[in-house]
């Protein structure tokens, strides 16, 4: 009884096929056809990516262009540059070290904030906080992430500095200094670094965790010796994204790191970074083709080659350090 | 027979009345098992019945879901599993885990092997962890195919190299127990045959416990076969038979069992 169903169909789904492929063969249009719409979506999204690589070019130009009519100048050389330990142009002084230790001070001072306790809390978001934890956190931190950085800086000089005046005394801790200024923005640095290392992390695949926790590997040594150096290239990838976006912070080390170009190593002293003093200078009135102004756009230059030097050591890590899982 | 000699004796674990939740949704019901020690225990069955849920219960794998639940009693060595004061780390070193789909870690050779005794307070000298790693290779027959790259990474390994590496690796720690989570499903059927061979060498040393899809290997390779089903009713996985291999696919006591493996459903 099934059986002589079955055969029935079968015989009735045969002819549907051989009538489709007579009636396909007669009908089928291979030919080109414009397609109007996907060439238009085409070239918008050209344009997308055409206007951001155009933009690109075009400051690479505007700074390469006026940092060299101040390289230009008699009495600016390459070596004074590099060398003088002080910086004012508007009397010959073209040192840039005082803007750049300042600079890597601030910044070596927030990333000893926020590489370990961005890294802390992505480990624990990704391998200790439950669900229901990490749905409450993160938003918490995307909103830090959030806070503007001029607010920011006004923390810094009205809370962070008066702290650090109280803990190591006036005399020791100046109004305007570098530590102050770098311990906030490693704070605000601290949220980038957290969830793109959580990416990092949460990215292994839980298959490696099963691995070690069924060797008899703790949460613990779980996460730091499989999770961690399987996720090791996203978070090298993190530190130096959050290292350029300190040596690049402009807000918070104008507001409370210092107004003057100053060569010191001490933390506790005043001293103004490349960016504070771009602000500084550009938010006065300088006058156009005057040696202050194109000295401006040479800090930018060395600037721009400080972060393009990190992303391009970064993207290598990347590359060298991936580890495939799979 | 006293509770001390069936544990010590015959059987390496048993389950007793055991029930697994995920919440409120019981997953598997009242399974009554012991495993005999030193022999390899397949356990079979459609997709669904629970058959991977009971393995991972006995080294507490799903401790790591946070919703599981484990009710009734698995006794190792006279003591419950799930007692609330056993620690699952300790249990996972001595019921050791070989997971579906290889998973070396991104190490090499070598860091994959000694990964295991190190987190567990390995204290030997490097010679002594050498011979470890050597010992644990060849316990896994995979000595001759790395020893000369043991520094190379575990992943560069084929797919059945790798997964005699993560045998390996259980092994370095000693284990009574190894729980396979069907071994071979991601392997050809050459590296199969070299897993299973492995396997029945173990054996004189070790616990198996087995998961597998494939009817013949748990027919091929295996002592005693539990058969696992879905309750139609409540969707919970249930014992249906368990018996030494040959006598359950010769004469299934259970006509459910018969229609398993004659491949009438399933």
């Amino acid at each position: 009884m099934v059986n002589t169903k079955d055969v029935t169909m079968d015989q009735a789904r045969l002819e549907a096929r051989e009538l489709a492929r007579t009636a396909s063969a007669q009908a089928i249009d291979f030919r080109r056809r414009p397609r109007l719409g996907e060439t238009i979506i085409q070239a918008l999204l050209f344009i997308c990516a055409a206007i951001s690589i155009l933009t690109t070019v075009g400051i690479v130009y505007v700074l390469v262009r006026d940092a060299l009519l101040f390289f230009k100048l008699e009495e600016v050389t390459l070596w004074k540059f590099f060398t003088e330990t002080m910086w004012a142009p508007q009397i010959g002084a073209v040192g840039i070290l005082p803007l750049l230790s300042a600079t890597l001070i601030t910044s070596l001072i927030a990333m000893l904030v926020a590489l370990p306790l961005g890294l802390g809390a992505a480990i624990y978001l990704s391998e200790y906080a439950s669900q229901r934890v990490r749905g409450l956190l993160k938003p918490i931190l995307e909103i830090l992430a959030g806070v503007p950085t001029v607010v920011y800086g006004y923390f810094a000089l009205t809370f962070m500095t008066p702290v650090l005046q109280a803990l190591f005394g006036r005399d020791t801790v100046q109004v305007y200094n570098m530590a102050s200024a770098g311990l906030v923005m490693g704070i605000m640095i601290l949220p980038l670094v957290a969830s793109m290392s959580e990416d990092a992390l949460a990215a292994v695949p839980s298959q490696l965790r099963e691995g070690a926790y069924g060797l008899g590997a703790t949460r613990f040594e779980t996460a730091v010796r499989v999770v961690l150096p399987a996720a090791l290239s996203g978070i090298l990838a993190a530190f130096i994204v959050a290292m350029s976006r300190a040596v690049g912070e402009t807000m918070i080390v104008a507001l409370a790191a210092g107004a003057g170009p100053a060569l010191t190593f001490n933390p506790f002293q005043a001293a103004e970074t490349m960016t504070g003093h771009i602000a500084r200078i550009t938010s006065g009135d300088i006058s156009y083709g005057s040696i202050q102004y194109d000295s401006v756009f040479a800090i930018g230059l060395a600037l721009f080659v400080m972060t393009l030097i990190l992303n391009i050591i970064s993207g290598s890590i990347v590359r060298r350090f991936r580890e495939v899982y799979d | 027979m006293s509770l001390h000699s069936a544990n010590e004796g015959k059987y390496a674990i048993e389950a007793r009345n055991m029930s697994i939740y995920y919440g409120t949704f019981r997953a598997v019901k009242q399974v009554n098992l012991a495993i005999e020690r030193q022999k390899i225990t397949a356990l079979i069955g459609p997709s669904g019945c629970g058959k991977s849920t009971v393995l991972r219960s006995f080294n507490r794998m799903n401790d790591l879901v946070a919703s599981a639940r484990v009710e009734g009693e698995i006794l190792f060595h006279g003591q419950n599993l799930y007692a609330p004061s056993v620690d699952a780390v300790e249990v996972r070193r001595r019921i050791g885990m070989v997971f579906q789909k290889p998973n070396p870690f991104p190490k090499s050779i070598y860091e994959n092997i000694a990964f295991g005794p190190r987190v567990n307070g390995w204290k030997g000298s490097k010679s002594e962890m050498d011979e470890l790693v050597e010992r644990s290779l060849r316990g896994a027959a995979l000595w001759d195919e790395v020893k000369d790259k043991l520094h190379e990474s575990g992943l560069a390994l084929s797919g059945g190299q790798q997964q005699r590496l993560c045998i390996a690796r259980a092994l370095a720690v000693q284990p009574e127990v190894i729980l396979m989570d069907e071994p071979c499903s991601a392997l050809d059927p050459i590296s199969t045959l070299k897993v299973e061979e492995l396997m029945m060498e173990l054996r004189k040393d070790y616990t198996i416990i087995i998961v597998t899809h494939s009817m013949q290997q748990a027919s091929r390779a295996s002592d005693n076969t539990a058969f696992f089903l879905m309750d139609p009713e409540d969707r919970a996985g249930t014992l249906i038979e368990y018996g030494p291999t040959n006598e359950l696919f010769m004469a299934p006591k259970d006509k459910r069992t018969e229609e398993y493996i004659t491949g009438r459903f399933g």
